[in-house]
């Protein structure tokens, strides 16, 4: 046996606290449990093995293990007994083709460097238990990768899946001070390689998206688990979508120097192509962001028009030339 | 030397151990290892713990196992040899996973990929009835032909010739390129191989690609050409290059974890409201490109080379506005583009 108290003499205690509750063919009282279970009949006393027994319970359902009480009847008056119905541990009977094998191995993998790595692993263990191996070579120098960088995803993560009311600190650019938001979390989905949480505002009092990256310090959770309902249906990629869409009927006309602004021209049309500049016809959607990238370009791409995107491409090249400036004079 | 694992970490992992083996009797030890994603070291103590685990106490009671000449055994685990239905967050990740891979063509077979979620969806309804969804998705949209091509290449062995668009230096350049892995992340898809132009590893973003064909030649990277270790994002630094020093305002906090960052000051209570980062760059052209990019909210501190090309490169393109630009004065905190704005 382990030692007392280790993290492998808990491990220990739990295997065979569920390994007794399932072999059972009734509920056993903690009387008997206390028998079987040889770290259980090594405690000092009825009180610590009562504290270990009810904390034991509690981590095994968080582990999502059906532990019951039943009631016994007749000699054991008022009772209570514990078992662990198989037909509610097991998973069901499922056969996977090695194809598909294959594919739930990438879905999987995909989770690597994310916080979801060890359940990811996990399934795809359960899954494989059956014995049918993998079609090995499907997926040779594939990787598709979900990240998870942002500290706020596992909480909010959580929240979702329990329903429980969140609250955090939340940045909007343009927006010196981060401001407390309370939301009703519905879902979480990625856009362009960041996530986005959708939900209810609270204070609001109406749908919002939230890009992760802008949560400030930690989330809390405000409210008891499985408080609200997430709507029907509802489609947190589609929702973030049309967020993001929400306004793309603005043009710009921007001139590029030869040999630059790759990116630009990649999404833009061609108005007029000069030895000097190539003057592109630009769609955009969001005014800040967009004057934050052409910035970036310095003097080898202009802002012709319209004039509040001319601006706010002045005032961040201003912003920037001032930041630096003190440094770089020294 | 094995860290103390949480018994709340350990006892879902052995669940599911147990069923695994059960239906592989004899399994090489090696092989169960690398299969299920641990060290031998690792499998072995699990491997003892589980001869610890039994319904009772009395030898026949209790879980036997062997790994007498490096195979593994399994017996009496009847009661656990059925692996423990899905939990929320592992349905969850198999799901999420699998709907990227049905949208990212060019990738995967799509019918197999919906047969797949079509049992895994069946299996896991119950318990994923309530809560909110999550969506990942894997597909920039516009790359799926070049991803087919990728996937081809690797496939084959074939070298690859491409036109690429260098976004940090904003110029466009062709290579060949042998193909090493095909990399989703964050949104973007990538080609890693063997740059014959560089004669070194480089990763290429799908959406840069502006042509690209398989070559003849034959596409097997030299022995020495290593995949990059890419948990930390795909920016790679080395410790070879110089050390770069930024202040963040507000709402640029999120630099310092977007970037591989050698050390974060967290502000002062009496001070400003910037965190000052160290970080390391070969290519100095990004971080020119963010200072100019933030309005004064990503601030170069250090080397003031750096910070002069950032002032000059904002001042050329405020003459060429017609601008003169802003006298320096206490206006480094962020908030200079407002005040332009107010002007």
């Amino acid at each position: 046996m382990s030692a007392p108290n280790s993290a492998a003499a808990k491990t220990e205690r739990l295997m065979n606290l569920v390994m007794t509750l399932l072999y059972t063919r009734r509920p056993l009282p903690k009387a008997r449990i206390r028998e079987i279970v040889e770290q259980y009949r090594l405690a000092h006393n009825t009180e610590a093995f009562e504290r270990m027994f009810e904390r034991d319970k509690e981590d095994l359902r968080e582990l999502g293990i059906p532990l019951v009480t039943e009631d016994i009847t007749a000699a054991w008056e008022d009772e209570p007994g514990y078992r662990i119905h198989e037909r509610d541990y097991a998973l069901p009977d499922l056969h996977f083709e090695p194809d598909e094998l294959a594919v739930l191995g990438l879905a999987a993998r995909a989770w690597s460097h994310a916080t979801l790595a060890a359940p990811a692993a996990t399934a795809l263990r359960k899954l494989r238990a059956g014995g049918v191996e993998p079609d090995g070579d499907a997926f040779i120098g594939v990787e598709p990768l979900v990240a998870t960088r942002e500290p706020a995803f596992a909480p909010l993560l959580d929240a979702l899946l329990t329903l429980t009311p969140v609250c955090f600190e939340y940045a909007r650019p343009g927006h010196d001070a981060p401001a407390t938001r309370r939301v009703h979390p519905w879902g979480l989905a990625t856009a362009s390689g960041r996530w986005y949480l959708t939900g209810h505002d609270l204070d609001r009092d109406a749908p919002r998206v939230f890009r992760l990256s802008r949560i400030a310090g930690a989330v809390r959770t405000v409210g008891a688990s499985g408080s609200y309902a997430v709507p029907p249906h509802h489609n947190p990629a589609a929702m973030v979508g049309r967020r993001r869409e929400a306004d793309t009927a603005y043009v710009a006309l921007v001139r590029v120097r030869p040999g630059t602004g790759h990116a630009l021209r990649a999404r833009s049309d061609i108005v007029d192509d000069a030895p000097d500049w190539t003057t592109l016809r630009l769609p955009y959607a969001d005014r800040s962001a967009t004057a934050s990238e052409l910035a970036s370009y310095a003097d080898d791409v202009i802002v012709d028009l319209p004039d509040d995107l001319r601006a706010a491409v002045i005032a961040n090249l201003a912003g920037a030339a001032a930041g630096s400036a003190r440094e770089g004079a020294a | 030397m094995i860290i103390a694992e949480s018994a709340s970490a350990r006892v879902p992992r052995l669940l599911s151990l147990v069923p695994w083996l059960v239906n592989r009797q004899g399994v090489d030890i090696d092989q169960a290892a690398r299969e299920l994603g641990v060290s031998v070291a690792q499998l072995q103590a699990d491997l003892d713990l589980l001869f610890m685990c039994g319904y009772g106490t009395m030898t026949d009671e209790l879980i036997d196992v062997s790994t007498e000449g490096g195979k593994i055994f399994i017996r009496n685990a009847e009661t656990i040899a059925r692996p423990l239905r899905l939990s929320r967050a592992e349905a969850l990740t198999l799901m999420v996973g699998l709907r990227a891979l049905a949208g990212a063509d060019g990738v995967t077979d799509a019918p197999v990929v919906e047969r797949a979620l079509a049992k895994l969806e069946a299996a896991a309804a119950s318990i994923m009835g309530e809560g909110g969804r999550v969506e990942a998705v894997l597909d920039d949209a516009s790359t799926a032909d070049t991803r087919a091509v990728v996937a081809d290449a690797l496939k084959a062995h074939r070298r690859l010739h491409l036109r690429y668009h260098v976004p940090a230096r904003d110029e466009s350049t062709e290579r060949d390129v042998d193909p090493m892995r095909l990399l989703g992340i964050e949104g973007h898809w990538y080609l890693e191989g063997w740059c014959h132009r560089a004669s070194d590893t480089r990763l290429f973003r799908l959406d840069r690609i502006t042509t690209i064909e398989i070559l003849d030649a034959d596409g097997t990277p030299p022995p020495d050409a290593r995949t990059r270790d890419l948990s930390a994002g795909t920016f790679v630094a080395s410790a070879d290059h110089p050390v770069i020093t930024l202040d963040l305002s507000t709402g640029w906090e999120w630099v310092a974890e977007y970037y591989p960052v050698e050390s974060v000051d967290l502000p002062q209570e009496d001070g400003p409201a910037t965190r000052r980062v160290t970080l390391r760059a070969g290519e100095t052209g990004w971080v020119r490109r963010l200072a100019l990019r933030s309005g004064g909210g990503v601030r170069v501190v250090a080397p003031p080379e750096l910070a002069r090309e950032v002032s000059e490169a904002a001042g050329r393109a405020l003459a060429a506005y017609g601008h003169t630009q802003t006298p320096v004065g206490e206006t480094g905190d962020g908030t200079a583009a407002n005040e332009v704005h107010a002007r």
